[in-house]
């Protein structure tokens, strides 16, 4: 195995176009790889989601969409967007490519096992495609996978569909495994001289403290979905009370449909940080730059990651206050669910304080920022409504409940993943993004969304259920409801294809965009350090470098330029609130 | 101490990669602990189940139990060897200790024959669902861990120009070997002894 | 600017959107006034949190705009303003969970002389069963069920034999009882959720699980399912009548014990012809068949009974076949001996005698044939 070296020069760079794109060891390779197959099955999912929103705002009008078919495209629309987009993009993408940059390795620990992470996550997105076409179709059992239902008739799939699934969740957590041992391993071990923990920008504690959280949380979904397939394939009874289904006696007894809850959602909340921890980081970091000032109270940031992180995994029942588990839990998820607000509130407050009194540049990375403010200050909200047990009761399995985990899941972390590549793009590629063009995605994804999504709420508390395929015919649902669904649809659409404009931008960009400098934001970090623009294999050239403050030395009082860059030589000054006060052993 | 940059030097070249495979195997084992752990839970929180049970343990448990100590041992001691620089006693521990991982395999293999031909099959019971996926699951494990050894065999008998990175990866299998063992001494003793009735008497009759 | 103009434009456009939305919660009927107050209680700490920090950012993000000379100021922490911003959001998230905890705490005891009302669910329709004069509600077991116990009662406890069984999908309740609704389920998981009374629980099968309410308001309010439950799930339609104990108490005198559904069902003559339909109608309601199939036309999980009989259907397999009596009869017999063409092959496998059987076909073809004379073909 190769490994990171400083006087030698780095592994041997790679020859041929199979080793330098294909079977790529490079971390910047595999985070491009990972980066194009989630955006790729991102658009997969947005169809399916203009697929049912067509259904939702036009009952009937689309014959090709029956019930099953839109049961499965709920299903696949979730799962998808959630591990196959989300965290792919995040851990595997921005992961990949950003962390050894920012903490000044050559490459990630473990480049082989890097390499095969990318391969064996293709090959659960292949597992899951493969889904579609297989007798019976994907599994429409809604992308919480819920027995019994999921794997006896009445159920979309439920004979071939749900297996595909479950063997392609299993491959994914493989690799996500074989990603996380690199990334926290990395950060832990490969930083350059200098780079101490509280100097790393607030990117790579939130993809680090993701990848803790996705190496403990995912083990409980590989545990469920292992059981799930045993009942399905072997006829044991892990979910499986006595059954009666459609009229026929079947042999399962015993078995506990809310085991299988407690192990997903013990996954599933943490899951949500894994998504929103790095949005978080990322976002900070976009701020600091584009608003010239450093994070407001970084230790703190840094805290609230970490409490964040930690705190998500005892807060997971509140996805079952109306489970039927046992009702004495409800008082302990609440607390817990409410205390996590305190240390996201928190970071909502230092990213504004960033914003006070700086020297903020209207670019469309921080166009993206403040959509992300907005967006994810509204779903967080929603999420105190949720989380309070009693206000819960009749809001859950709502659209109260879409609305809120689209906005906080779904835009604001997106809304920071745009940003983000609009912001690294000119490191990946040497070139920008067109500007233009890019203006013209962010006014449309950004209102688009808030339209989908903020009147969603109230169709919630009206009380429309979710995963419904009609809502025809009833009292209490005005006609008026039925309109705004119809107009979300067609906003949903325009939105939908308003990402084609940013595909195409990506692409266009790639080959033809301007020109850009090594640092066309003039940001501190040391990612932006690298002597060549894009970076070449081994990032750093001959010798690693070497840092002497933090990465948020903007405006620094005094300072020749509104920035001094990690690795600017010592005498310039910069330095963080508090420096590096007690000195580390040295290395056995 | 560096005064400029107010920090240690960092280890670089093989010490740090040395460190990162330590880290690695370290981080994996926590990983590897989530997962047992959260079968276990999922183990008591079934048995609380009206249909509960218990099977009596196979006796070739206990054989395969001290085929896996045994195994930790010889690894340990191939460790001592190796880090000393005795490669060919290295060798051979080293190459026994593997044989007991693998006999350790082909014991819980006829463990399980021995239920089956009992007829006490997956689906029979919860019990023994639990029984054969847990079983299985561990196998997979000490599987995994039998293709590292592979990958360090042919580096301990032959000739190193990097012989404390050989004495660590010896060192890692060892770990390794002794996590399985741990987790296999839980299993074994949660299988065994751990019984509806311990289980309502720790969590109250609630 | 357009930035900042925007995200005022939203914020404003927000609050009054709200001050003027038709779709907020449903007029309450029943006691969970409480609910309603701690999330009114919800909407103004959110609100206010909502308003006043976008504001905030409106605000910074024009005054602080890039500006060519302008430099931005040097503050990277305030450990005193951190600690009162602490502080602040902490008094605002125990002023949320208080209350909303002391809901909950009175929903998890329901009151002692509550109503016992079960609601069975299953894939797609809802049954109820009420206790009789001992009070008490008999046994249950999924070894029960069967097609004339659809709700797996047993019937060798008997406490169970004076319980009221209601095997349509509309149940009554008296007016300003308190009601404990135990749910029971032998399939899937279901959750009786009807909007106007706000509380509501999942269904899971394997167990009971149970929650309380006291309706406070005379109407009939539609239930539904909420929790995902199959392809039937937005199906899954009821009724709750909330009536005054006199007109509740003849209305359960009209409703069958389960001793009486237990008694040999077709002792009784076949019914004269013209009753047929009427009698096909109700055994579609308590069979379930509408949870699927429609009489309107509207497409359902299988065929609209509209026009279906004398057409000719056809099958996965490419063959056609004529749908008239014997055809329909076959079908319901044994539903997966052939798929229709065009729907998923789930329809379950209920039993029916042959009386019933002759009145579910009668009630099929009263929907409009295709054509009188291929029907007597």
């Amino acid at each position: 195995m190769a490994y990171a070296d400083v006087d030698t020069g780095s592994h041997h760079a790679p020859q041929t176009f199979i080793t330098k794109y294909i079977w790529s060891q490079d971390h910047k390779v595999i985070a491009v790889q990972y980066a194009s197959t989630a955006i790729l099955v991102g658009l997969v999912g947005l169809a399916l989601s203009n697929l049912m929103r067509l259904q939702i705002g036009f009952p009937g009008a689309f014959a090709f969409i029956n019930a099953e078919r839109y049961y499965q495209f709920v299903t696949m629309h979730g799962m998808i967007m959630v591990i196959y987009l989300l965290t792919a993009l995040f851990l595997g993408g921005f992961g990949n490519y950003l962390i050894p940059l920012m903490v000044g390795a050559r490459d990630m620990v473990f480049p082989y096992m890097n390499m095969l992470s990318f391969w064996v996550y293709l090959l659960s997105v292949v597992v899951l495609m493969a889904s579609f076409f297989v007798p019976g179709g994907p599994t429409g059992a809604g992308w919480t996978l819920y027995p019994p239902a999921a794997i006896l008739p009445g159920s979309p799939g439920f004979e071939w569909g749900i297996i595909l699934m479950l063997v392609s969740l299993l491959i994914f957590i493989v690799a996500t495994t074989m990603g996380g041992l690199n990334y926290v391993t990395t950060v832990l071990q490969a930083r350059c001289e200098g780079m101490t923990l509280l100097r790393m920008p607030l990117a790579v504690w939130g993809i680090f403290v993701a990848t803790i959280l996705a190496l403990l949380a995912f083990p409980a979904l590989f545990v469920s979905g292992v059981m799930m397939l045993l009942d399905k394939t072997l006829h044991t009874s892990f979910f499986m009370p006595a059954v009666v289904s459609l009229g026929q006696v079947t042999n399962y007894k015993g078995g506990s449909p809310l085991l299988f809850q407690h192990l997903f959602w013990f996954f599933g909340h943490p899951e949500v940080y894994i998504v929103a921890l790095p949005a978080f980081g990322i976002v900070s970091d976009l701020i600091s730059v584009h608003a010239r000032k450093a994070i407001f109270g970084y230790r703190t940031m840094v805290w609230a990651i970490v409490v964040i992180g930690g705190l998500s995994f005892v807060v997971w029942a509140h996805h079952m206050f109306v489970s039927g588990m046992n009702p004495w839990f409800g008082f302990f998820f609440a607390t817990s669910t409410l205390i996590i607000a305190v240390p996201t509130a928190i970071k909502v407050y230092n990213w504004v304080l960033t914003l006070w009194r700086g020297d903020i540049h209207l670019t469309v990375p921080m166009l993206f920022t403040l959509a992300f403010l907005l967006t994810f200050l509204s779903g967080g909200l929603t999420g105190l409504f949720l989380g309070n047990v009693s206000v819960d009761i009749p809001l859950s399995g709502t659209y109260f409940v879409v609305a809120h985990f689209h906005m906080v899941m779904g835009v604001a972390p997106l809304l920071v993943v745009f940003g983000g590549i609009y912001h690294w793009f000119p490191k990946v590629t040497g070139r920008m993004l067109d500007d233009r063009l890019g203006q013209f995605h962010f006014w449309v994804t950004f209102i688009g969304t808030y339209l989908i999504y903020f009147p969603m709420h109230y169709l919630g508390v009206l009380g429309m259920p979710r995963r419904y395929y009609n809502y025809e015919h009833y009292q209490f649902i005005p006609a008026s409801a039925h309109t705004l669904n119809a107009f979300i649809t067609v906003v949903a659409l325009t939105v939908g294809a308003a990402q084609l404009v940013y595909v195409y931008n990506l692409v266009w960009s790639t080959f033809r965009g301007r020109q850009a400098d090594a640092n066309p934001w003039r940001a501190a970090s040391l990612e932006w350090a690298t002597p060549n623009t894009p970076p070449v294999h081994g990032n750093w050239g001959s010798r690693l470098p070497v840092v002497y403050r933090w990465a948020y030395a903007y405006s620094v009082p005094g300072a020749p330029q509104d920035f001094i860059a990690q690795d600017a030589p010592p005498e310039a000054g910069g330095q963080e609130p508090e420096p590096y006060a007690r000195p580390r052993e040295a290395p056995a | 101490m560096n005064a400029a940059t107010g920090v240690m030097p960092r280890a670089t070249g093989r010490a740090a990669a040395s460190r990162a495979l330590d880290t690695g195997l370290w981080v994996f084992i926590a990983v590897a602990s989530t997962l047992f752990g959260l079968f276990l839970t999922a183990y008591v929180m079934r048995m609380d189940s009206a249909d509960w049970s218990t099977i009596a343990l196979p006796p070739q448990l206990w054989l395969s139990s001290g085929l896996l100590l045994a195994g930790s041992v010889l690894l340990q001691r191939a460790s001592a060897a190796a880090r000393a620089a005795r490669w060919p006693v290295a060798q051979t521990l080293l190459l026994v200790g593997g044989a007991c991982a693998m006999a350790f395999i082909g014991v819980q293999l006829w463990a399980w024959q021995s239920l089956l031909a009992a007829r006490v099959m997956l689906a029979s019971n919860p019990a023994a669902s639990f029984f054969y996926v847990l079983t299985a699951l561990h196998g997979l494990h000490v599987l995994g861990g039998l293709i590292a050894w592979a990958a360090t065999m042919p580096m301990v008998s032959q000739p190193s120009d990097d012989p404390a990175g050989v004495a660590q990866r010896v060192a890692l299998c060892a770990r390794y070997w002794h996590f399985l063992l741990a987790v296999w001494a839980v299993l074994f003793a949660v299988l065994g002894w751990l019984t509806p009735d311990v289980v309502r008497f720790i969590c109250g009759k609630g | 600017m357009a930035i900042a103009l925007a995200l005022l434009v939203i914020v404003v456009g927000s609050v009054l959107f709200h001050l003027v939305t038709p779709w907020w919660t449903t007029p309450l009927a029943s006691n969970w006034k409480q609910m309603d107050d701690t999330l009114a209680i919800t909407l103004a700490v959110t609100g206010f949190f909502f308003v006043v920090i976008n504001l905030f950012v409106v605000y910074t993000v024009w005054r602080y705009r890039h500006r060519a000379g302008q430099r931005a100021a040097y503050e990277p922490e305030s450990k005193r303003l951190e600690r009162w911003l602490i502080g602040i959001t902490t008094v605002g998230i125990v002023g949320l969970l208080a209350p909303g905890l002391a809901v909950y705490a009175d929903y998890v005891r329901p009151p002692n002389n509550a109503l016992l009302l079960e609601v069975v669910g299953q894939q797609w329709q809802w049954r109820f069963r009420l206790a009789g004069a001992s009070g008490k509600l008999g046994g249950s077991d999924a070894r029960f069920v069967s097609a004339a116990n659809p709700l797996g009662l047993d019937p060798a406890d008997p406490a169970g034999q004076d319980n009221i069984v209601v095997l349509g999908n509309e149940v009554h309740l008296p007016l300003g009882r308190p009601v404990k609704v135990l749910a029971r389920s032998h399939d899937v998981l279901h959750d009786f959720f009807v909007p106007p009374f706000r509380a509501r629980m999942n269904i899971v099968p394997g167990q009971v699980s149970s929650f309380w309410f006291t309706p406070t308001q005379p109407g009939r309010y539609e239930s539904l399912c909420a929790q995902l439950c199959g392809v039937g799930h937005p199906n899954m339609r009821g009724f709750v009548v909330v009536e005054d104990d006199a007109a509740f108490q003849a209305w359960m005198k009209q409703q069958p014990t389960f001793a009486t559904t237990q008694a040999a069902p077709s002792a009784a003559a076949p019914a004269a012809p013209d009753a047929l339909p009427a009698q096909g109608r109700a055994l579609a309601q308590s069979k379930g068949c509408v949870a699927c199939h429609t009489v309107d036309g509207s497409p359902g999980v299988g065929p609209t009974w509209k026009g279906l009989f004398g057409k000719t259907e056809t099958m996965v397999d490419g063959s056609t076949a004529l749908v008239d009596d014997a055809y329909l009869k076959a079908f319901i017999r044994d539903p997966q001996a052939r798929a229709v063409k065009g729907f998923a092959p789930i329809m379950p496998k209920i039993d029916v005698t042959d009386d019933e059987l002759a009145a579910l076909a009668a009630y099929i073809q009263s929907n409009g044939s295709a054509s009188i004379d291929k029907a007597q073909r």
